[in-house]
């Protein structure tokens, strides 16, 4: 009887177990095909916002600014000009002339200018790219009735343009160049000071350090380090960049102070607090380069009778090099994205002027995609996508350079 | 006399070229210092980080508005007012933190299953760099998700009486799949460690694929999976741009998810927002707040590394 039951439970369990098994199987699948949805879902997102029909009601007309026949779109420099002039009090005419002569002005900038000073194009409504595919007949309708003057456009956010443009706060004729321009400024500072520290706190870790408890201190808190929230850092630099280290950063010991930062808001210091923040993940990538070199690559150079810096110089680091330059890479991404503590250290909110010198004013790309993001209207929002892109894009190339990198590095060991 | 110098010239010979100990390099310990120096940064930044930060907060509480004991009771944070409780920034933190991990734990962890125990190489060298992209996209692009698509789902789910246009629900979800690939990766990364003999030996047994997984891999592993768990947590109170964005703009002291409140990350960047003036309270505020949050996710990280270190499996 006994050994009946274990007998029978024997088999009966073969069949249940499997069914478990596979029922299994389907829920850890779909978890990772949920996975997969959430990516693709933000990436659709994203596009969906960046494309779509605007209602623009214009103040002048376009049309009536037409000379001789020629419509504003293909008319010449000159021609654009003298509609400025026309169109302007003499006084801000004046302004522009004085902000930057025409002479120098290139046509887009000009026609740039006839449509903010001008044409004046006032958003009515906007519509996302599913919407805009999809109801087209029914927004045309509503714009139809609704603002009678104005017309509908099918706009594409994200273009050339978009990038060229210096930031502005016209969604129209806003651009995220200024915003490129104060990333890479930051982003220059923040490899000055993360890489050289990484670097040398890596090798000293590796190569130098022996078993004792502060080095084993240094190990742990770098690991520490990188897991405290990088809204800290943000603090941090604020207290140490801006306000401890102003004259520095402010410019004011070198005699530079740009007039339009009497304070350490600027672009080194935000640079130097990013530089803290990825130091920990420099660290530990150039870690992990040093200790994928050979054993035998150091002991063969020590048997030919090098010193400890001679090893480390010319063997070790020639060959960690590729794995430095990739961990590098992925750091200066992790630090492009950065938003949270650049708020904190003093983000300019509205600057259209591109950052100069490193004691200047900054906005970054995330800091823009933050400002757009954070404003109620529907444009705003599809200036954020776009702008969203540009940042995608580049972080994108910068990871491809990386595993190229890695590829081409572990083919040559 | 000359037998003598010939010694000195053999000797100072053998001095020169093969005398084998080591000599005082200048420049080799100049370096070597430079390279400690660098080293020995990081613990500069901690030590600065807890000395700024308590400095500044010690004066925020030695403000005649401020006292101790009402940060802790009150359920009112106005600075205007006077009223500095940190109950309500508390709970916003701990409701998106928890919505965040009711997402990113489990499905973190049946991906990571998945992906280590079922999946073929050919499927998981897709699945992986796929899992990558979605932990380097900035966490601003997740905040910008979360408002413009999470939100809206929500409210077309729940109504829109019900849910509010900044609600911690949303802001949560999207910090969750943030999360979801850090506990993944940390995950198969325990599992992976597993040896394959306490594998094979468990198939032997005659164990299905899921009884060898849950039963042996998992255990096996459960020490990195706590790791990774409580990183998770630790990463998910420190996330700042989702919850700035999506989870509300004020203080409030709520525990439905579908109503805004504000995050202690979420207050730090509002406040910072505009040129904040020196010694102000709310500049005091902050850096006391940032000393809460710094103390919450080190013990948290420090949990973690103790975890790993006592309770690893160690197989020869």
């Amino acid at each position: 009887m006994k050994e009946k039951i274990i007998h029978s439970d024997y088999n009966v369990n073969i069949k249940g177990r499997r069914r478990t098994g596979s029922i299994w199987r389907w829920i850890l699948q779909l978890s990772t095909i949920i996975g997969i949805i959430a990516l693709i879902t933000l990436l659709l997102n994203i596009i969906n916002g960046a494309f779509g029909y605007v209602a623009l009601e214009a103040k002048v007309d376009p049309a009536t600014l037409a000379v001789n026949g020629v419509p504003l779109e293909e008319q010449s420099k000159e021609q654009l000009i003298d509609v400025l002039r026309s169109n302007l009090s003499s006084g801000a005419f004046n302004k522009l002339e004085h902000d930057q002569p025409f002479a120098e002005r290139s046509r887009a900038n000009v026609y740039q200018l006839v449509i903010e000073r001008i044409v004046k194009y006032d958003i009515k409504a906007s519509w996302q790219l599913w919407d805009s595919l999809t109801r087209a007949s029914e927004i045309k309708a509503t714009v139809a009735q609704d603002y009678p003057n104005a017309q509908l456009r099918f706009i594409s956010w994200f273009t050339t343009d978009f990038v060229s443009r210096p930031q502005s706060s016209e969604a129209l004729t806003a651009g995220v160049r200024t915003a490129i321009l104060g990333s890479l400024w930051t982003i220059l500072f923040t490899v000055l000071l993360a890489f050289p520290l990484g670097v040398g706190a890596a090798i000293y870790l590796e190569e130098y350090a022996t078993d004792n408890w502060l080095n084993r201190l240094i190990r742990t808190n770098i690991n520490n380090l990188a897991g405290v929230p990088s809204i800290v850092y943000g603090i941090l630099g604020l207290a140490i960049f801006v306000r401890t280290l102003e004259p520095l950063t402010s410019g004011a010991i070198f005699g530079v102070v740009d007039p339009t930062t009497a304070n350490g808001r600027t672009v080194l210091a935000a640079g130097l607090t990013l530089g803290l923040l990825v130091l920990p993940i420099m660290i530990i990538n150039a870690q992990e380069a040093i200790r994928a070199v050979p054993q035998s690559l150091r002991k063969a150079s020590y048997g030919l009778g090098a010193t400890k810096w001679q090893t480390v110089w010319s063997h070790v680091l020639p060959n960690a090099l590729p794995g430095i330059l990739t961990g590098t890479i992925l750091a200066i991404s992790r630090a492009i994205g950065e938003t949270a503590p650049l708020v904190v250290v003093g983000a300019s909110t509205a600057i259209s002027f591109d950052p100069a010198s490193p004691f200047s004013k900054f906005t970054t790309l995330p800091i823009q995609i933050y400002q757009w993001t954070s404003r109620p209207q529907d444009e705003f929002r599809s200036l954020a996508a776009a702008a969203i892109l540009v940042l995608l894009i580049i972080l994108l190339s910068l990871n491809a350079s990386a595993i190229l990198f890695r590829n081409r590095f572990s083919r040559r060991l | 006399m000359e037998e003598q110098k010939k010694m000195n010239f053999v000797s100072s010979f053998h001095n020169r070229s093969t005398n084998l100990r080591g000599q005082r390099r200048v420049g080799e310990m100049i370096i070597q210092g430079l390279l400690f120096l660098s080293g020995f940064v990081s613990i500069f930044i901690t030590l600065g980080i807890v000395y700024e930060l308590g400095k500044e907060a010690l004066l925020f509480f030695q403000m005649p508005e401020v006292s101790i004991l009402e940060s802790l009771t009150s359920i009112q944070w106005q600075p205007h007012t006077g009223n500095f409780g940190i109950w309500p920034l508390v709970t916003a933190t701990l409701m998106t933190t928890i919505i965040a991990m009711s997402i990113a734990i489990p499905l973190g962890l049946a991906v990571a299953i998945y992906l280590s125990e079922y999946a073929t190489p050919k499927a998981r060298n897709i699945l992986k760099p796929i899992l990558e992209v979605l932990a380097g996209v900035p966490t601003i692009v997740y905040g910008y998700f979360a408002l413009t698509f999470m939100t809206p789902l929500l409210r077309s789910i729940f109504g829109k009486d019900v849910v509010e246009i900044y609600n911690t629900a949303s802001a949560g979800l999207v910090m969750g799949i943030l999360i979801l690939p850090l506990i993944t990766s940390m995950t198969e990364d325990a599992l992976s460690a597993v040896p394959r003999s306490l594998k094979e030996a468990a198939y032997g047994m005659g164990g299905t694929r899921l009884e060898v997984a849950l039963q042996v891999i998992v255990p096996a592993a459960l020490s990195g999976i706590a790791a990774a768990i409580i990183i998770g947590i630790s990463r998910a109170i420190g996330e700042t741009m989702i919850v700035a964005v999506a989870a509300g703009a004020g203080p409030r002291f709520t525990l439905n998810p579908f109503k805004g409140a504000e995050t202690i990350t979420g207050h730090i960047v509002r406040i910072s927002g505009g040129d904040l003036s020196y010694d102000s309270i709310d500049y005091n505020s902050i850096f006391a707040l940032g000393l809460l949050l710094f103390i919450i996710t080190f013990t948290l990280n420090i949990i973690s590394q103790g975890i790993v270190r006592r309770f690893r499996e160690v197989y020869e």
